[in-house]
């Protein structure tokens, strides 16, 4: 009985301490989306107000009447692409790598060593080459830029997936009268779909969150809405209202990808863990 | 229908030589055991010729083409793997099915010929199912069906038994076995259990360290073995190896054994120790032909010894007693109740018609 007791007392004290916690994480968030939804007076009215007097969306139209909120867009499509294009040459490496020991034991590490280069590093050596070819503030340079800073995840995640899919799988496949390119497509991509998608999320997240080359490398045709935001903060006034609602645009994609992929996010990153 | 046949093949993982110069022909229809203990070179060996590993030297012909640079796909060969490798995403029947959609064979015919390869399996009832909700017997029938669903020139079984129970292998073993005298293909096995060798096989290819030590019927190799290895791999409990020396016996020939046994050997025996007397040679006794001595028995060739028993383990159908003979440890098949007691002491008579004797420098045998 009092074993009982003391196991539904842990529950409680655990599950209360889990809503703290959430809440505790959760709170920025609705913050910016109230703000976002408020009229100027509201965002500056003291005490705070924890809801909006009335939901309005005019911060959002201003976005839009603008042109602002294509940079959100911008962001998705370089995002977007350069995952498509990481992950579909990074898996491809990844699978050189895992099975025909490409570059022998020490490639892959190698390889994972050119993540680590501090973007700072290079970021001016290739603002003077895309200058050169004529591909700043352009879809392509910023496409290639994070498919090739990707590169190097992609490769490396991939490759612990691929290493964990028996070979048997495949062999059984190649006898059975598949090519190499028929047994990446039926056996490897279904066998590691979970490791796929966690990386590509990890892909897509780190895209959309850049900063520092979209800063140096767009103009004004293919600003990325990281840079965009940063044009709100004025020197004689911070512009909450654009601010807020520029973050929510930026803030929901991402909402939606992890919210669709959660199932497979949850086990990609429990597999990549368990292998080490 | 495709004969086998392979001239002169190496292969080499970096500096380790795991075939040697393996020569090997395989007739249409016939089913072949490649046996052998772990690192003898049999799944290499199988997995050249289905092209999942590459001919350092030599050529593989199937059907007197040379494959040697085709990838597995143009081979025509359908494999049945240790770990059953089957797809944990798709459904039993899919699974069956995969080779035939590779082939582009048509949606009907797919149907009715993985339905049929599943009744013939017995596994009919669990084409709907996924890999993870079946037995360990199942995914192996399974394994099966997806390989004879093929009409291949050639299947070949990577130790398809090896994760299976005792039990179920004993089951699976028969099965395999209807499955090659129902389809007649020519069938490529590779285990390391001399008993499904044995069982199994039309033919054995015994391998030892990247080479074939000898081939043949299975009684043929049980019975006739050319090599001390090849006596001592194939038989459980395997044959008595017993030191000993050549010496002329009553105008014939036997052996003197270090305990101070003479054992003579019958006239039609004798041939070729003439040249061996006085000679050390290593005497093999398999364990049932050694048995009590019948009073009265006068067949020829059965030499009597009294054996001090030191070990006796019963089976069910017989009992093996151990006792020492030659200085050496050896062991006797006997009636399940013949011996209930070590340190009790019993006539027995080798049977000295089936014994062979060993050059024990060469380890060859020579008689």
């Amino acid at each position: 009985m009092s074993l009982g007791r003391r196991r539904n007392l842990q529950l409680t004290l655990r599950f209360a301490g889990a809503v703290a916690l959430t809440l505790f994480f959760l709170f920025p968030i609705y913050w910016l989306f109230m703000i976002s939804f408020k009229t100027p007076e509201e965002i500056f009215s003291y005490p705070p107000q924890w809801w909006p007097g009335r939901i309005q969306f005019d911060n959002y139209a201003v976005l839009f009447k603008d042109g602002d909120a294509t940079t959100v867009w911008n962001s998705f499509v370089v995002a977007g692409l350069s995952t498509v294009a990481a992950m579909f040459l990074g898996t491809i490496c990844a699978y050189s790598l895992a099975r025909f020991r490409t570059g022998g034991e020490h490639l892959a590490n190698w390889i994972i060593s050119q993540r680590m280069v501090p973007p700072i590093a290079v970021v001016f050596p290739i603002f003077l080459l895309y200058v050169f070819f004529g591909w700043v503030d352009t879809y392509f340079g910023l496409i290639l830029l994070y498919t090739a800073f990707n590169l190097p995840y992609v490769i490396w995640m991939m490759r612990g997936y691929i290493l964990d899919i028996p070979q048997a799988l495949e062999e059984a496949a190649l006898v059975d009268g598949y090519t190499r390119w028929q047994v990446l497509w039926k056996v490897v991509f279904p066998m590691s779909r979970a490791g796929l998608f966690a990386t590509a999320i990890f892909t897509f997240v780190f895209a959309w969150n850049e900063f520092l080359f979209a800063l140096v490398l767009t103009r004004t045709e293919v600003t990325t809405y990281t840079v965009q935001v940063t044009h709100y903060f004025g020197g004689q006034s911070n512009f909450w209202a654009k601010i807020s609602a520029m973050s929510v645009l930026g803030t929901v994609p991402i909402f939606i990808v992890v919210g669709f992929m959660q199932r497979y996010l949850v086990r990609g990153i429990s597999l990549g863990a368990v292998k080490g | 229908m495709a004969d086998l046949r392979i001239i002169g093949l190496h292969k080499y993982y970096g500096s380790v030589h795991a075939v040697r110069g393996v020569d090997l022909e395989i007739p249409a229809g016939e089913f072949t055991v490649l046996v052998g203990q772990s690192g003898c070179g049999k799944s290499t060996l199988l997995r050249t010729i289905a092209g999942l590993e590459d001919a350092d030297a030599g050529t593989i012909e199937i059907a007197g083409e040379v494959v040697n640079d085709q990838p597995p796909r143009s081979r025509d060969i359908a494999m049945v793997f240790q770990n059953y490798a089957l797809y944990p995403y798709m459904k039993v029947y899919d699974n069956i099915a995969f080779g035939l959609r590779a082939r582009r064979t048509p949606r009907d015919e797919i149907e009715t010929k993985v339905r049929s390869a599943a009744r013939m399996l017995a596994i009919d009832h669990l084409l709907d199912r996924y890999p993870r909700q079946l037995s360990g017997g199942q995914l192996q029938r399974v394994a099966i069906g997806r390989a004879i669903v093929r009409n291949a020139r050639l299947y070949l079984f990577d130790e398809p038994l090896s994760n299976l129970d005792a039990q179920l292998r004993d089951e699976m073993r028969g099965e395999i076995k209807r499955l090659h005298q129902e389809l007649g293909k020519t069938m490529i096995y590779v285990t390391h259990d001399q008993i499904e060798a044995m069982t199994m096989a039309d033919r054995i290819v015994l391998l030892r360290d990247g080479k074939i030590e000898q081939q043949g019927a299975p009684l043929d190799l049980y019975e006739r073995p050319a090599t001390r290895y090849v006596a001592g791999f194939l038989g459980s409990p395997s044959m008595n190896f017993v030191p000993a020396t050549v010496a002329a016996i009553d105008g014939g020939y036997g052996v003197h054994l270090a305990d101070g046994t003479v054992l003579a050997l019958p006239v039609a025996r004798s041939g070729k120790l003439a040249a061996r007397r006085d000679q050390p040679v290593l005497l093999g006794v398999r364990p049932e032909h050694m048995s009590r001595a019948v009073p009265g028995d006068t067949r020829p060739g059965r030499a009597p010894h009294n054996a001090l028993i030191d070990l006796v383990q019963p089976t069910g159908a017989r009992t093996y007693a151990t006792f020492r003979l030659g200085g050496a440890e050896v062991v006797a098949e006997l009636q399940a109740h013949d011996v209930s007691q070590p340190g009790e002491r019993i006539e027995l008579a080798i049977d000295m018609n089936r014994v062979v004797l060993i050059d024990p420098s060469t380890e060859a045998v020579i008689s």
